[in-house]
């Protein structure tokens, strides 16, 4: 299904647009415009990001595929993306990650029934003093243990 | 630990330590009086002198990289500043940048006036959401009171400070990388030559600097490149933003001159080992060379010391392993991260992380044989040295030392190699 941007959206692009000297330069952002709006980079929000940035639907396409934070399926409501690089791997992220997937019923890549939860295993987010971590949607959540991801699930189930 | 002052540090832990109020109160954009009174080439070589080396990983001469620039090509000249944070095992910068977000912005200031740069980018990797927003409110901040926009504090220098939010790649942390990414293309990396220097970010000179790098300059401008040069060692001036994570009873971040033991850094900053004896530090960030407990023992926090033990320095980040650690196991996990992260462009290095990876899931399976590690030996030869950018040597490094270092760990999960009978003489 086709979608466009809102009026309002358009008009902040074109203020992200101005900053660089060529359209395309603006075209991460823009993708970040397209997350935002459309909740994930489906194949006709890149057709509208082509439309938007002036380039080829072929070059948004090259661009989403090769950045793994844009989500090219609909994410669940809470994103959980636990690191799984080496820091973490040494304070015990393998058994975060179990965790996980016994208490969600789903595995690396997938989401669950109701759309609350999708879960996915990352590479190094810059939190190694604080292992393991995991990001959840734009928030941190460090020195996790099997118990406190248990805890966490709880409360976001209830929110 | 001899006595300093912190440079990169000194407003962590203060209330409200992001916003231009406490900035300013407490010293802040205090070299922009005396940077605006040397001419562009004079802070090219105050930077030069006082030794200041790159922070991102590479160690390269500040100073010198900014004088590479031409000025005389009529094209603008820009600065991209590397927040991309990505190696793992490294975690200071999304410090800097939350803390003290103005730090940065006086650098880039600094370093923008010295390289006659008008517009300057700051690529932060999308996962560091709070830091984007920080950034961006002190941008703002910064312009309403005229330290960003045109001429700034009545000097005649114009700058304006844009944030890019990268989206995820390991990748966008190598300079050409990331100018790709700054101009919405996936982060393949460029051959060099031509330096970015010369031809970067839009066909235009470019100076691409990490967050620490540029956030030491004030106090370099301020205090003179003398007194820089007199903090830490002879070849590793100043201070530096060090980090422990693994198997130390206290993982966390320092600021501290150059030159501390690495043995010492482990036992006080790290308040000893946790769970054993220690086995092995990766020094620098995963792509650096392995070290050996008994390595470990004269090493100290410099590039120096570092070279000298065939190391890297690297982003200053160690990552501690104590005797328990399964070195075939840390080992997969680099292989699967370089493989994850290659872009793909270049066939040693897109093929060579996922034959390695392959092999070492053949290992942990128990169905490799020691010809193997050979093989994989073999593998990392041609994955160094025949690539566009070192994400390939990234992996060949850590590939060779740890088969050298801690052989006996993969021989247990190895079947003998079937030796060829000699054909019996007649």
């Amino acid at each position: 299904m086709p979608v466009t941007f809102k009026p309002e959206v358009v008009k902040e692009f074109e203020g992200i647009a101005s900053r660089y000297p060529q359209r395309r330069a603006a075209l991460l952002p823009a993708l970040w415009l397209a997350q935002r709006e459309f909740g994930f980079i489906s194949v006709d929000a890149m057709k509208a990001v082509a439309d938007l940035v002036g380039c080829s639907p072929a070059q948004v396409l090259e661009t989403a595929n090769f950045y793994t934070m844009y989500q090219k399926q609909k994410p669940g409501k809470y994103h959980l993306q636990i690191c799984q690089t080496i820091s973490c791997l040494l304070s015990g992220s393998e058994e975060i990650k179990k965790k996980i997937q016994e208490k969600l019923g789903i595995k690396n890549g997938e989401t669950t029934k109701d759309g609350q939860f999708s879960y996915q295993a990352v590479e190094c987010l810059a939190s190694c003093h604080t292992a393991p971590c995991m990001q959840v949607n734009d928030d941190y959540h460090e020195n996790l243990t099997p118990e406190s991801v248990e805890n966490l699930i709880d409360e976001l189930k209830k929110k | 630990m001899p006595e300093f002052e912190a440079q990169l540090t000194k407003r962590f832990g203060l209330k409200d330590s992001h916003t231009l109020k406490v900035f300013l109160e407490t010293g802040g954009y205090a070299s922009l009086k005396k940077l605006f009174t040397k001419k562009p080439p004079e802070v090219i070589e105050e930077v030069k002198a006082s030794g200041l080396k790159g922070r991102g990983g590479a160690g390269f001469p500040a100073g010198m990289k900014w004088s590479f620039v031409p000025q005389n090509t009529g094209k603008p000249i820009y600065l991209a500043v590397n927040a991309d944070e990505s190696e793992p095992g490294t975690f200071t910068d999304r410090f800097v940048l939350l803390n003290d977000p103005h730090l940065l912005i006086e650098g880039i200031i600094c370093a923008s006036y010295a390289i006659n740069c008008h517009t300057a980018y700051i690529y932060v990797r999308g996962e560091f959401f709070g830091q984007i927003k920080r950034l961006n409110a002190a941008i703002e901040e910064a312009k309403n009171a005229n330290y960003l926009g045109k001429n700034i504090q009545g000097s005649g220098f114009d700058l304006e400070v844009y944030v890019h939010r990268g989206a995820g790649a390991y990748i966008c942390g190598e300079e050409t990388g990331l100018l790709e990414s700054l101009e919405g293309k996936p982060g393949k990396p460029r051959i060099k030559p031509p330096f970015p220097a010369v031809v970067g970010l839009f066909g235009c000179p470019t100076i691409i600097n990490n967050v620490k790098t540029l956030s030491s300059v004030p106090w370099i401008i301020v205090n003179g490149a003398a007194a820089y040069m007199g903090i830490g060692t002879k070849e590793s001036a100043g201070t530096h933003i060090f980090g422990l994570s693994g198997h130390v009873n206290q993982t966390g971040y320092w600021e501290m001159p150059f030159g501390l033991p690495m043995m010492e850094f482990i036992e006080k900053n790290g308040k000893g080992m946790k769970g054993g004896k220690l086995k092995a530090v990766i020094p620098g960030g995963s792509s650096c060379p392995v070290l050996t407990a008994e390595e470990c023992q004269d090493l100290t926090l410099t590039y120096e010391s570092m070279r000298d033990h065939k190391t890297m320095f690297g982003t200053g980040c160690a990552i501690i392993m104590n005797e328990h650690t399964d070195m075939v196991k840390v080992l997969k996990n680099l292989t699967h991260f370089y493989s994850h992260e290659s872009c793909g462009q270049c066939t040693p290095c897109r093929e060579g992380t996922a034959w390695e990876d392959r092999i070492m899931k053949k290992i942990l399976d128990g169905e490799a044989t020691t010809k193997e590690l050979e093989l994989m030996l073999e593998i990392a030869d041609n994955m160094e040295g025949k690539t566009i950018c070192v994400l390939s040597a990234a992996l060949a490094m850590p590939v060779r030392s740890f088969l050298k270092k801690f052989r006996a760990d993969f021989e247990k999960y190895c079947k003998p190699a079937l030796v060829a009978v000699p054909e019996a003489v007649s």
